[in-house]
């Protein structure tokens, strides 16, 4: 697996690091338990095509949207995430 | 048939050509009183446990591929019971117990060797949480030895021990740990549970689950047709979301790929099975004499039984630094299987929000030395509908509640289980 940084260009995963799921949403604070027992701990474990949160440490240290396919591990899609220097790329 | 001395050979005299089938693969009926999802070790040893432990033999197990196709033959084979905190020390003390009567229970070798099991601990503060560990075992009647470093340089004088950066400083022994041979653990489960009457069904993969107008699930719709069930246990491992979300469960779960791997056969080394403390490393070497060894999940989520580069360079960097006169033996296969990492390390064995509907999940990687424990007390929930009192900390509630069995302190975040 080999992920093209919207920044770095096409870069070994070693240089990368995994948060996961991109889909949860950090509840508002009066949202109440079940919204937040719901943002902690349950995942939709998608089995097929996931968009997801990658760290690119080894190299711009920006964060990554990445679209990846947890079947074959194909990688469709990389985009800067939300405020990680968007603008410079154009998107 | 029963395997013995006498039946060995008499196969011998007749050639080896009289063998039967050591378990009948079955043809689904129309209803069972138990039906288990997953013919993987934990599955086939719920069944075997229902039939021999709770007198429900109405019992069957149904696999997608074949028996054993899954982690229950994609692991590196590792049986102990060096856990820590109250829910897994003494879950996983029955599992050890179970195992040392397991081949006279099922009438089949399934290769359990007591070779011990070490830690070996790099600093002083690893030392201490070694200790503390050790006497919590030893505080629930587990054996648990701290060696310190001459006593490691006489077990494994093999070892580097000029490694200035991770110098080894000792180790925890448990030595009643050591392995078993995984394929065999099926095949006896299978052979046993086959013989009491319990339907083992292959190539049968479940899409979707039967219930009634309360909700209440009466069956399964699979590839061979639809099967009525008194109860359904799911045993699924990786593909629990998967088979959850038929029922429209979420799971505190995450699939993640774990990968194992072989070298070529040297001549004896290992005496045990051996942890490096600094890293993330686990090995021993199979009687064949291939070194077996292991180390992280990659760490991203994953269904595609199949890893890739980085940690298999760092796997092997751990061996490297214990042993580097590894250096040269090739690598001679490597595999990946895929975990259910739980949000806390701990697995999960209760019933669900779905009536008739029981989990066993969560597994993370250390399902292989818990087969027997977890066939077990996933027997004695579906057959009593009250948890075993050694599992019954093993909540799907608890992520609610706050009551984690969190081992290595990490939080909600599988992937660093």
């Amino acid at each position: 697996m080999r992920i093209v940084c919207p920044f770095c260009g096409e870069r070994e995963l070693g240089e990368f690091t995994y948060l996961g799921d991109a889909k949860p949403v950090r509840p508002a604070a009066d949202a109440g338990e079940d919204a937040v027992y719901d943002y902690v701990y349950l995942r939709d474990n998608i089995a097929g095509v996931m968009s997801e949160n990658w760290y690119h440490g080894g190299g711009c240290r920006a964060w990554l949207k990445v679209t990846r396919n947890t079947l074959t591990h194909e990688i469709s899609a990389v985009e800067p995430a939300a405020g990680a220097g968007a603008a410079k790329v154009g998107a | 048939m029963k395997y013995s001395i006498f039946s060995l050979a008499r196969a011998a005299l007749s050639g080896h050509k009289n063998w039967q089938r050591t378990w009948r693969d079955a043809t689904p009926k129309d209803r069972y009183d138990v039906v288990i999802i997953g013919g993987g070790g934990h599955g086939l040893a719920t069944a075997w446990f229902l039939a021999s432990e709770y007198g429900i033999r109405n019992v069957a197990v149904l696999e997608k591929g074949w028996i054993g196709s899954g982690n229950a033959g994609r692991n590196t084979t590792i049986i102990r019971s060096n856990y820590g905190l109250p829910g897994n020390t003494g879950f996983y003390e029955l599992s050890m117990k179970l195992w040392e009567r397991m081949e006279q229970d099922l009438n089949y070798n399934a290769m359990v060797s007591q070779r011990g099991v070490i830690n070996l601990y790099h600093s002083d503060a690893q030392r201490d949480a070694y200790a503390r560990r050790g006497n919590t075992m030893r505080i629930n009647g587990i054996d648990a030895e701290l060696l310190d470093l001459a006593a490691v340089k006489k077990m494994m004088p093999f070892l580097n021990f000029d490694n200035a950066r991770f110098p080894v400083q000792g180790g925890l022994l448990q030595r009643r740990g050591g392995t078993a041979r995984h394929d065999a653990v099926v095949w006896g489960y299978a052979h046993a549970a086959s013989g009491l009457g319990v339907d083992i069904i292959q190539n049968c993969e479940v899409t979707g689950f039967v219930r009634d107008a309360n909700g209440k699930v009466t069956g399964v719709e699979t590839s061979r047709g639809r099967i009525g069930a008194g109860k359904v246990g799911m045993a699924v491992a990786g593909s629990s979301s998967r088979v959850a979300d038929m029922a429209g469960l979420r799971l505190p779960i995450e699939s993640h790929v774990l990968q194992a791997f072989v070298s070529e056969a040297i001549k004896p080394l290992i005496p045990n099975v051996m942890t490096f403390g600094a890293g993330h490393f686990y090995v021993s070497q199979s009687d064949k004499g291939g070194l077996v060894f292991g180390g992280d999940i990659d760490g991203y989520n994953s269904y595609a039984q199949r890893g890739n580069l980085p940690v298999m360079e760092d796997v092997c960097e751990g061996g490297m630094a214990l042993m580097p006169m590894i250096g040269r033996v090739r690598l001679l296969r490597q595999w990946g299987g895929i975990m259910d990492m739980s949000m806390d390390g701990s697995p999960i064995i209760d019933k669900t929000p779905v009536d008739g509907l029981y989990l066993n999940a969560g597994w993370c990687y250390g399902g292989f030395k818990a087969t027997p424990g977890s066939g077990f007390v996933f027997a004695h929930l579906l057959a009593r509908d009250t948890p075993h009192e050694e599992a019954a900390r093993f909540r799907l509630d608890r992520f609610r509640t706050g009551a984690m069995i969190d081992e290595k302190g990490q939080g909600a975040q599988p992937n660093l289980h």
